[in-house]
């Protein structure tokens, strides 16, 4: 047999049928749901008179709408047509049978923070989702594909979808992640270097020691931007890391079923010798942290450097690309990062949002305080997140800090709910997106790691954590004692 | 889905790379539950005076104001267009305003799909050919340019002609105004088949 790699496997069997000049019908296994993209596929069942093939295959919650301030502005939400995306997919659920995680629910959360937190994301699986940033879940060697509206109801109809066959494409990245550089700072990288249309038509595999030296949730925050680079998905082989993090969840399988599953998780990882249609290599001893300083994830730098000047676009599209990135983002080409100074700090999201995140920026900022007029929120990813922090007090070390510690949901990343940028604000966000106006009209967003972020709002401008060794000492240890693999 | 074949139309020149989704139908407008009424709202940040969103006064710089495009049914846009998030609200924006053809050197992968379930053609020329028809259609709002699907070509009336490639399939579907669903459902018999042989697999199956 052919080596193949980690995508391949995963494709191949899953194929459902491959019609000649069609694309292959893959078949689902989970699709995730949420308010924002459902409402249409559910009236489109109704309307045709389609029942939804598999509802035990659903999983569903509110995030991208709920308020974030508190308990009860969620169960009241203001905003009445907020109010009324989230009441339709109640709806929705309860009529075709949908499992429902509500507001207050103790498994309420980002949809890509629960899937892994159930164990319902497992290696080896196809799941979709009407969100880009369903590539999360490719951190557990699943195949997880971002996917429309139209698509969302084409899965509920079928329980497949038909897709062209992806390009393969490797990024390995090989050795000791330095001091102060994360999983973030990796993926930001590499955007960097390919561009937000750098792996178009693509899955990515990532592998290398550094990867394999990563947490679940770094192998997360990896993955969950391949979209940012353009990629169809990313994915990262299943190792003893995943099998740590996914037994004993409440949808792993369990007893004989659970050693059968490691089994087959076992045969998953690319062979040797198998062959990509891309690689890509990266040293990951010469990383450092990373800034993003204009309107695309692709317009990042790292912190000792500059905003780059026109001198610096690589063709006449970049160079319009550049000018217009510099006026939205009232930035003059070659200022030192480290002299911009930021208004908003925002940590959280499906990229930034989950524990060790909130650990690593606390160890930042306990014994500190936030900087004079900068405000600074912290919004857990999911209640589990949100419980486990404050289980360990670090709710305690924000708040004392001078952040705001929030309730479950997408909050400040998107803007669809009542956390949003004023105009001109300038924020340090550990999210996924820095396109105009994404935070909120006029808002210029700044992505950064978690410890980025909390070292900014502190200084009050973007600070480089690799100078905070000695300030912070906690940081080094904390963040490597982290349970399930070194977060580096 | 309405079938489509010859499309001769005005074009409206965006010539900008990475035009993201939250460009093409900003967030406020994916809390509605409908799938109708999104061609309003379409480059809404760009679109309308930012001091007075609200008032939907339109900004006079931008391209959509300019009364000699109105009634243009293809868009041109810089390469990888609309990529970032997947909402498909920025495919019905676009198909709802009245575009029924989008002409850019490369397009972001789950646009791509959406903009095949609504009907959009998607054209794909060199960055040189898009260059080409940006300035003709800037120098002159009423240049007219003809998309043919089925030839795969692009022409005006002033011998500029481009062929495109087009998955033969999206193609058919196209041509024909199929609904997704419905194809998918011929195989009905190899969905029951697989469920069948994997339906079982408990490290497949989302709940155990």
């Amino acid at each position: 047999m052919a080596a193949k790699t980690l995508f391949e496997k995963v494709w191949e069997q899953h194929i459902v049928v491959e019609p000649a000049g069609e694309p292959a019908l893959i078949y689902v296994d989970l699709q995730l749901v949420h308010e924002v993209t459902s409402p249409q596929a559910f009236d489109g069942l109704r309307l045709a008179g389609r029942p939804l093939r598999h509802p035990e295959r659903h999983i569903a919650t509110v995030d991208h709408n709920v308020p974030t301030t508190s308990a009860q502005d969620r169960l009241v939400i203001v905003d009445q047509v907020s109010a009324a995306q989230v009441n339709a997919l109640r709806k929705n659920c309860a009529e075709f049978g949908i499992e429902f995680f509500d507001v207050q629910d103790a498994s309420q959360g980002i949809v890509h923070m629960i899937g892994p937190e159930l164990g319902a994301t497992k290696p080896g699986m196809t799941i979709v989702c009407g969100d880009s940033h369903t590539s999360t879940h490719g951190a557990f060697g699943a195949l997880a594909i971002g996917i429309g509206t139209s698509e969302v109801e084409h899965v509920m109809a079928t329980q497949t979808l038909p897709q062209s066959r992806p390009k393969t494409f490797l990024i390995n990245v090989e050795g000791e992640l330095p001091f102060g550089v994360t999983a973030k700072d990796i993926i930001l990288d590499i955007i960097g270097r390919i561009g937000t249309d750098g792996a178009t038509g693509c899955v990515i595999e990532y592998a290398g020691s550094a990867i394999r030296a990563l947490s679940m949730e770094g192998r997360m925050t990896i993955c969950n931007m391949s979209i940012e680079a353009g990629a169809r998905a990313g994915m990262i082989a299943p190792d003893e890391t995943t099998f740590a993090y996914v037994k004993g969840r409440r949808f792993a399988p369990k007893g004989e079923q659970w050693d059968a599953a490691v089994a087959h998780w076992k045969t998953l990882p690319t062979d040797a010798g198998a062959i990509y249609d891309r690689e890509l290599h990266i040293d990951a001893t010469t990383l450092a942290p990373a800034v993003t300083w204009g309107t695309s994830p692709g317009m990042t730098t790292t912190i000792d450097a500059s905003v780059p000047t026109l001198d610096d676009a690589k063709s006449d599209a970049d160079r319009k690309s550049y000018e217009r990135a510099f006026e939205y983002m009232d930035l003059k080409p070659g200022t030192p990062m480290e002299e911009i100074r930021i208004d908003t700090v925002f940590l959280g999201s499906c990229t930034n949002g989950r524990i060790e995140d909130l650990r690593a920026a606390a160890a930042v900022v306990k014994g500190h305080h936030v900087a004079k007029k900068v405000r600074a929120m912290v919004v857990p990813g999911s209640q589990a997140v949100k419980r486990q922090a404050e289980q360990e007090g670090l709710d305690e070390v924000f708040k004392t800090a001078g952040f705001e510690w929030r309730e479950p949901g997408c909050s400040m990343c998107l803007g669809m709910n009542p956390d949003i940028l004023q105009p001109g604000e300038r924020c340090a966000s550990t999210s996924n997106r820095n396109f105009e106006g994404r935070q909120g009209r006029g808002g210029r967003t700044h992505l950064v790691s978690p410890e980025m972020a909390a070292a900014a709002a502190i200084a009050g401008h973007f600070t480089d954590i690799r100078k905070w060794r000695d300030i912070a000492p906690t940081l080094a240890t904390e963040q490597i004692l982290v349970e399930g693999g070194s977060r580096s | 889905m309405i079938p489509i074949n010859v499309l001769t139309s005005t074009a409206v020149p965006l010539p900008l790379p990475n035009i993201d989704t939250d460009q093409i139908l900003p967030k406020q407008f994916l809390k509605r539950i409908e799938r109708t009424g999104y061609g309003d709202f379409l480059f809404f940040n760009w679109r309308y005076n930012l001091d007075m969103p609200e008032h939907m006064e339109p900004n006079a710089e931008f391209v959509l104001s300019n009364p000699e495009y109105k009634g243009s049914k293809i868009l041109i846009a810089g390469k990888n267009f609309a990529c970032g998030s997947s909402r498909e609200h920025a495919a019905w924006a676009i198909s709802q305003y009245g575009f029924l053809a989008v002409i850019a050197p490369s397009f972001a992968d789950i646009f791509f799909s959406n903009a095949g379930k609504n009907g959009i053609i998607l054209v794909r020329l060199s960055e040189e050919d898009v260059e080409t028809l940006v300035q003709r259609s800037t120098a002159n709002p009423h240049h007219v340019i003809t998309i043919n699907l089925e030839a795969q070509t692009v022409t005006d009336d002033q011998g500029f002609s481009a062929s495109f490639e087009i998955d033969p399939f999206r193609k058919y579907c196209l041509l024909n105004g199929l609904d997704d669903i419905g194809l998918t459902l011929r195989h009905v018999d190899s969905i029951d088949t697989f469920e069948s042989k994997h339906g079982g697999d408990f490290w497949i199956a989302p709940k155990t």
